[in-house]
């Protein structure tokens, strides 16, 4: 099973060189234990590097979401008041790795105005992560990669809309009369459960 | 001389080691049809050295991937040609790397005892597929970012494992500097050494089993590798360089998008092109099944690829694996071909592409002029350039009742008619000129569709100015000047410069009964009645960012404004997107450096 000895075998086929053709250094009970005892102090000398280079590649696994709780993303008065749905940039603190920003742009919405009610959507397409867009006509919302529809509620409204899911609805806080705070989220693409990331 | 190379092979064996290399025997001789190994060797190789030199240049995170690339492309000495020669080489490779495998299934060079070649062929074709999937997003521009999107998005979609698995990918919950450098390193570390492996394997495997001659070369006489293969393969590696420079040449290099930017849609994002029949195939699956259509299916057919040595060595296996070949390679050109012809047929996508475009091209040129890219990096570069942001801002703040040269900003057109005035050259002459205008002042262009349209300035212009004589008329022109003046816009400075006279002059013209401006309006310390916007400093950056803020204050509607919104005192537009709209419609962005006549 070890690589010598596989190498020992594809050298003999070969015919290149000539490994002696009796039964060969590797035999006998204490070989065997030599050979165990070679292997076993070996990945003992190996373990820490090891061990070390899985946890790292591991690390971003204890990494959670970015959520910054409730943000403030613009004034009531820039959502229309006729229900169309407008993109809105999200901004908020955010720590990446090793660098800190104040204030970057962490992803958008759409809010719309439903009644007196404001209504936020993710714009990433629950199916697999693109840039959700409104069609030409404003209808409704248009995935640009795969074809992905819903209405502008962010209900999936066509069978062969490949979404999983409907569009990822946020939180949204109306403060003070006129500030529109949004709980922003990302949320696992491709599956029918919403799982923030 | 030969002493001293005795001495070396006395020490190394090296000459056994160059014999063993070189004189391979050929039975029935040098063929053509054994080129295509060679060709990617030699494809590998100047990936591994363009590859080298580029990674000595690139800086793998999120504020320096797109800027090292775009120092590359524009400002390296033969960068554009290294990154376009690194680019074309792999879209080459994937091509050549089909043509082996069908050059393999045909001759039926896959059966016993070439079953693990086989296996390692098929391996480094992922690898290379691999490696163009990591390189792909390491530019970190807008097309790479979202394309990797979908391709992370779909890895999170095997069960049970998925989600971590992304995760472990992207180097966190959200993509940022480690997804950079975890791409960097599979692209540059772990693939390539699996290929370096595999390879060495692979023509390992492939001397010890010799070539699979045709049945027709049988009889030929032997030849050897060297120096009669080795030729051929030169000059089919010379075919293969020459195409790869022809298609540098005829596309001009590499593409760069503009920097990645999470929160700016990308309605173009597409793989690369050998993905793309991936990308079709995926559009087939309704929800519920991408796993089927993204893992499973594509799974499966891999595992009958893998498994032809073993039917091919059934009755009518070798047909039946040239059949499934075939077949697939079909389905893939087919696929391929619906996704160009959907995408080509849709006004939408060109529509996104152009604009994708000319983000890109502008982000380049905000690069090149100074003060170029800041600390803060591409990203942010692009964000503070009124040129690109200010259309957006207008077009969602201010199109409802506004319009830029007739549309909204972005060359659309809202639903409803415009009922205020025309901002395109505000602050300029032209502009002026056509608001004192008598046929033009009452029209959309203007105060037509707004309150104002019964107000005194409308009245002023369609009776005062009607009635002008020539005399009038001609120191009117000099008020224009001189108001315009106030402006300063950076694309009339040449001008005011060349005319300070006749500017001074309507400077006191304003106040000058005839006209008589300050009857209404603040100039500097002349004024007889506030009613009207101040003109001190009028479509100045100040006076515009004022108005933006509060157009109910004293110094300009007052209590006559119509509707325009007050964005500052709301606080529906930040200071920073005032000023960005305020630079858009005064011309005052950062333009490429004019080349000297």
């Amino acid at each position: 099973m070890t690589e010598q000895s596989d190498e020992t075998h594809a050298i003999k086929a070969n015919g290149v060189d000539t490994a002696p053709a009796d039964a060969g250094p590797g035999a006998g009970r204490r070989s065997f234990l030599t050979g165990v005892s070679a292997l076993a102090v070996g990945a003992v000398a190996s373990l820490a590097p090891i061990g070390a280079a899985i946890a790292a590649v591991f690390d971003p696994l204890r990494r959670r979401g970015g959520d910054e709780g409730l943000v403030l993303v613009t004034r009531l008065s820039a959502v229309p008041e006729d229900g169309t749905p407008r993109k809105f940039t999200v901004t908020a603190d955010r720590k990446d790795a090793w660098a800190t920003y104040a204030d970057t742009p962490v992803g958008a919405v759409y809010l719309r105005r439903v009644g007196s009610d404001v209504r936020a959507l993710n714009v990433v397409c629950p199916h697999a992560g693109c840039f959700v867009g409104v069609a030409p006509d404003g209808s409704r919302f248009a995935c640009p990669c795969h074809r992905s529809s819903f209405d502008l509620d962010g209900a999936v409204n066509d069978p062969a809309s490949p979404s999983p899911r409907d569009m990822d609805a946020l939180d949204v806080e109306v403060r003070n009369e006129d500030e529109v705070w949004v709980r922003f989220q990302n949320f696992l693409p491709g599956r029918e459960d919403k799982t923030p990331v | 001389m030969k002493e001293m190379l005795d001495w070396l092979d006395d020490r190394t064996g090296y000459r056994a080691l160059v014999k063993g290399a070189l004189y391979e025997r050929i039975p029935g001789g040098a063929r053509w049809r054994y080129i295509w190994g060679s060709t990617l060797v030699f494809a590998m190789v100047v990936q591994l050295i363009t590859g080298l030199v580029l990674w000595s240049a690139y800086s793998a995170n999120a504020q320096g991937a797109w800027e090292s690339v775009w120092f590359i492309q524009h400002q390296m000495a033969g960068g554009w040609l290294l990154r376009g020669i690194h680019h074309y080489m792999a879209q080459v490779t994937v091509v050549l790397l089909v043509l082996h495998l069908m050059q393999v299934l045909i001759d039926g060079a896959y059966r016993a005892p070439r079953e693990v070649n086989f296996w390692f062929g098929l391996l480094l074709l992922l690898l290379v597929l691999g490696l163009s999937l990591t390189g792909y997003l390491l530019p970190w521009d807008q097309k790479g970012y979202w394309a990797t999107k979908v391709a992370t998005s779909i890895a999170s979609m095997t069960p049970v494992v998925g989600p971590s698995v992304q995760q472990i990918l992207v180097g966190g919950a959200d993509y940022g500097h480690h997804t950079l450098t975890r791409f960097f390193v599979l692209h540059a570390g772990v693939l390539p050494a699996g290929v370096a492996l595999l390879i060495v394997g692979h023509i390992y495997l492939f001397r010890r089993h010799g070539v699979t001659v045709p049945k027709n070369a049988a009889s030929k006489p032997d030849g050897w590798f060297w120096p009669e293969q080795v030729l051929k393969d030169s000059v089919a590696s010379l075919i293969v360089m020459a195409t790869v420079l022809g298609l540098v040449l005829w596309s001009g290099g590499a593409d760069l998008g503009a920097p990645a930017d999470p929160t700016e849609p990308y309605a173009a994002a597409r793989p690369d092109w050998y993905f793309l029949f991936l990308f079709q195939w995926l559009k087939y699956f309704p929800a519920g099944w991408e796993v089927v259509g993204a893992q499973i299916i594509p799974g499966l057919v891999l595992a009958l690829v893998a498994a032809m040595p073993v039917i091919g060595g059934w009755k009518y296996g070798h047909r039946f694996n040239i059949g499934v070949g075939a077949a697939l390679l079909a389905g893939v050109m087919m696929l391929t071909w619906l996704a160009r012809a959907e995408d080509a047929a849709d006004p939408d996508f060109a529509r996104a592409k152009a604009e994708a475009d000319a983000m890109a091209e502008r982000a380049a040129e905000l690069a090149s002029a100074p003060p170029g890219i800041s600390a803060a990096g591409g990203l942010a570069m692009l964000r503070a350039d009124p040129l690109t942001r200010g259309p957006k801002i207008f077009e969602a703040n201010c199109a409802q009742c506004h319009r830029f040269d007739g549309h909204d900003g972005l060359g659309g057109q809202p639903g409803e008619a415009p009922s205020a005035s025309d901002l395109a050259g505000f602050g300029s002459r032209e502009w002026l000129a056509g608001l004192l205008d008598p046929d033009r002042v009452a029209t959309d262009e203007y105060f037509g569709a707004t309150a104002h349209v019964r107000g005194r300035m409308v009245r002023f212009v369609q009776r005062g100015v009607a009635g002008f004589s020539p005399d009038v008329r001609e120191d009117l022109e000099k008020v224009i000047m001189a108001v315009s003046a106030e402006a300063a816009l950076p694309g009339q400075s040449a001008l005011d410069q060349a005319q300070l006279a006749a500017i001074e002059e309507g400077r006191t013209l304003i106040a000058d009964e005839s006209i008589n401006c300050v009857r209404c309006h603040t100039f500097r310390d002349m004024t007889e009645g506030d009613v009207g916007p101040v003109l001190t400093g009028w479509g100045s950056r100040e006076w515009m960012l004022g108005m933006l803020h509060d157009p109910s204050d004293a110094r300009f509607y007052g209590d006559d404004n119509d509707r325009m919104p007050s964005f500052g005192v709301d606080q529906s537009l930040t200071p920073e997107e005032m000023g960005l709209v305020v630079d858009w419609l005064r011309g005052d962005w950062v333009s490429p450096p004019t080349p000297e006549p």
